[in-house]
């Protein structure tokens, strides 16, 4: 919970990570993941929040629960996993690793699995006993994710919609998309979110939440947000320009407010890429400039309110205090859009 | 004798095709060696991880541009520091195309990669403009009913008329001033519309591309990218 000038947010925190990127847990390609990982680090962050490289590899439990829940204002985190075992051969951040870890924390966490439709048959079998063990409400999806020779696939392939099928009758009803530099075929646009549009067509009863909110790909993704009420943005990778970048920022929360509306926008800091201390403390400060409030609505504590939690409390379920007021906030302005190519 | 001079002016007119701003501009070349008619340079990106196609597409247009100098000799255009350096570099010095370095993941060229992102570039480019023009004090009747010839002078409008030959549309001053990438004029009802989107590609192009001077400023330590 934060509380600031009288106001109180209920805090999910929709995209975190326990990751193991160890020298002896990477091959030259995990070796460049993590590198390049460091450097959104500590390109993005304030200085007083960078770590060192040896702890970015590998932090602790309690760096963990410390950063998110004693100082970081967090009452829920989800945990997205990213296996890439190509890149780091005993996973990078597996739904095992992630349960074993909240297994200590009960309360704090909620814990999403994956599936990777290039395992076939095989693979839905596998998937269906992790969503049992793990009592899964949601999914993590990195489509970039290398296979053997393959380098990526599709959300619309056919074993991706039987991967889909799978979830709705689990009543896994959160499917997290995360689009990566690679996919297949590899002469396409990678982080094209058109394979997005169709799953969501198809399966009207999941929420597919899209991670970074399509980035770098915002437009395409707003473009297809507007089209498909069960189409979400998740905020990690964009939050932390509210500090380097805070008009790119403002551009970017105007912008999806203005096509999406306030009420499909999940906080995240994407932890350990960033902490969600300063992110909260900032966004919670944050106002549109005064020479941009002409083209973007303003921020209210309700909008702020929706985005920290409670649309994500939506969407998982989860029991709100009484005490956080919510008042539903910030409907879409742009819906329809004539097609600009 | 190749000069120098030459050589970075046939660069400048290699752009990032995600960005539309030139390699020269962003910092991602980093050394232009001449001996006699032979030619290396070399490049750099922001991530070791940048997306494969765009960064092929790079290197292949270095080396198309430099080869473009009269009197090249050898040429050889060297990607550094990139999961697919060997693959990129060996397939473009090989003239063996995309398919050629990543072989059974491909379906297709480049061609309409390259053409989307020249069609949202375009678009960006024109919500740039028509923002100008409206901060300016012009109607958005004024503005729908413009020709090239009424654009406001400077880069934005030159890359326009570039990216509009580039697309087939027409590019002659009497031509509309603001079309849709697929070529149809806009008019006042709808290029309000327009621009909200075109404004929406241009914050996505200019956010990616500040994202990508940053990071590679991280990657590499230094202080300052040229703009």
């Amino acid at each position: 919970m934060y509380e600031k000038d009288g106001e109180r947010y209920y805090i999910v925190d929709g995209h975190v990570h326990f990751w193991d990127a160890r020298p002896e847990n990477r091959n030259k390609y995990g070796e460049g993941f993590i590198a390049c990982f460091y450097d959104y680090h500590r390109n993005l962050s304030p200085e007083e929040y960078v770590w060192p490289k040896e702890k970015y590899d590998r932090y602790s439990e309690e760096d963990m629960i410390h950063d998110l829940f004693e100082i970081g204002y967090v009452d829920k985190a989800i945990m997205q996993p990213t296996y890439l075992k190509d890149f780091f051969p005993g996973g990078f951040n597996t739904t095992e690793q992630d349960a074993a870890m909240a297994a200590h924390h009960p309360g704090r966490f909620i814990c999403n699995g994956a599936w990777d439709p290039r395992d076939g048959e095989p693979g839905l079998k596998t998937f269906e006993a992790l969503a049992h063990e793990y009592d899964l409400q949601g999914v993590k999806l990195y489509t970039a994710e290398w296979h053997g020779a393959s380098k990526g696939w599709k959300l619309n392939d056919y074993w991706s919609y039987r991967y889909l099928e799978k979830c709705q009758e689990l009543g896994i009803t959160n499917i997290h998309v995360h689009k990566g530099p690679t996919i297949w075929p590899l002469n396409r646009d990678s982080f094209d979110v058109a394979d997005v549009d169709h799953a969501a067509t198809k399966f009207p009863e999941l929420n597919f939440i899209v991670e970074h909110v399509g980035l770098p790909r915002l437009e395409d993704f707003c473009w297809i947000a507007t089209q498909e009420p069960n189409v979400y943005g998740g905020l990690a990778v964009a939050m932390p320009f509210i500090h380097t970048r805070p008009r790119y920022f403002a551009q970017i929360i105007g912008e999806l407010c203005y096509w999406i509306g306030a009420d499909r926008i999940l906080f995240a800091s994407d932890y350990a890429i960033w902490q969600p201390r300063w992110l909260i403390e900032k966004f919670v400060d944050f106002q549109i400039p005064d020479d941009l409030a002409g083209e973007y609505a303003p921020l209210t504590p309700d909008v702020k309110r929706q985005i920290l939690g409670l649309n994500a409390a939506r969407l998982y379920g989860l029991e709100v205090p009484a005490s956080v007021a919510a008042e539903p906030a910030g409907a879409a302005v742009g819906s329809e859009p004539v097609s600009p190519a | 004798m190749i000069t120098r001079t030459q050589v970075l002016d046939a660069l400048a007119g290699v752009r990032d095709p995600e960005l539309d701003e030139p390699l020269t501009d962003l910092g991602f070349v980093t050394e232009v060696a001449i001996d006699g008619d032979a030619v290396a340079v070399r490049l750099r990106l922001p991530t070791y991880f940048c997306a494969p196609n765009f960064a092929y597409l790079m290197v292949a247009d270095t080396r198309a541009a430099v080869l473009s100098v009269p009197g090249a000799g050898a040429v050889r255009v060297e990607l550094e520091d990139h999961f697919a350096s060997s693959e990129i570099n060996g397939a473009v010095k090989a003239d063996r195309g995309f398919a050629g370095a990543f072989p059974d993941e491909t379906e297709g060229g480049l061609e309409s990669l390259r053409t989307l992102f020249e069609r949202k570039a375009f678009t960006a480019r024109q919500g740039r403009l028509c923002e100008e023009l409206l901060a300016a004090g012009h109607s958005l009747e004024e503005i729908a009913a413009m020709r090239v010839r009424d654009l406001p002078p400077g880069a934005d409008r030159d890359r326009c008329v570039q990216l509009r030959r580039t697309l087939g549309i027409g590019a002659a001053d009497g031509d509309p001033a603001f079309v849709l990438p697929k070529r149809a004029h806009v008019d006042a009802t709808h290029l309000d519309r327009y621009m909200r989107i075109a404004r929406l590609m241009r914050v996505s192009i200019e956010g990616n591309a500040g994202l990508c001077r940053a990071l590679l400023q991280t990657r590499y330590e230094f202080e300052e990218v040229a703009a």
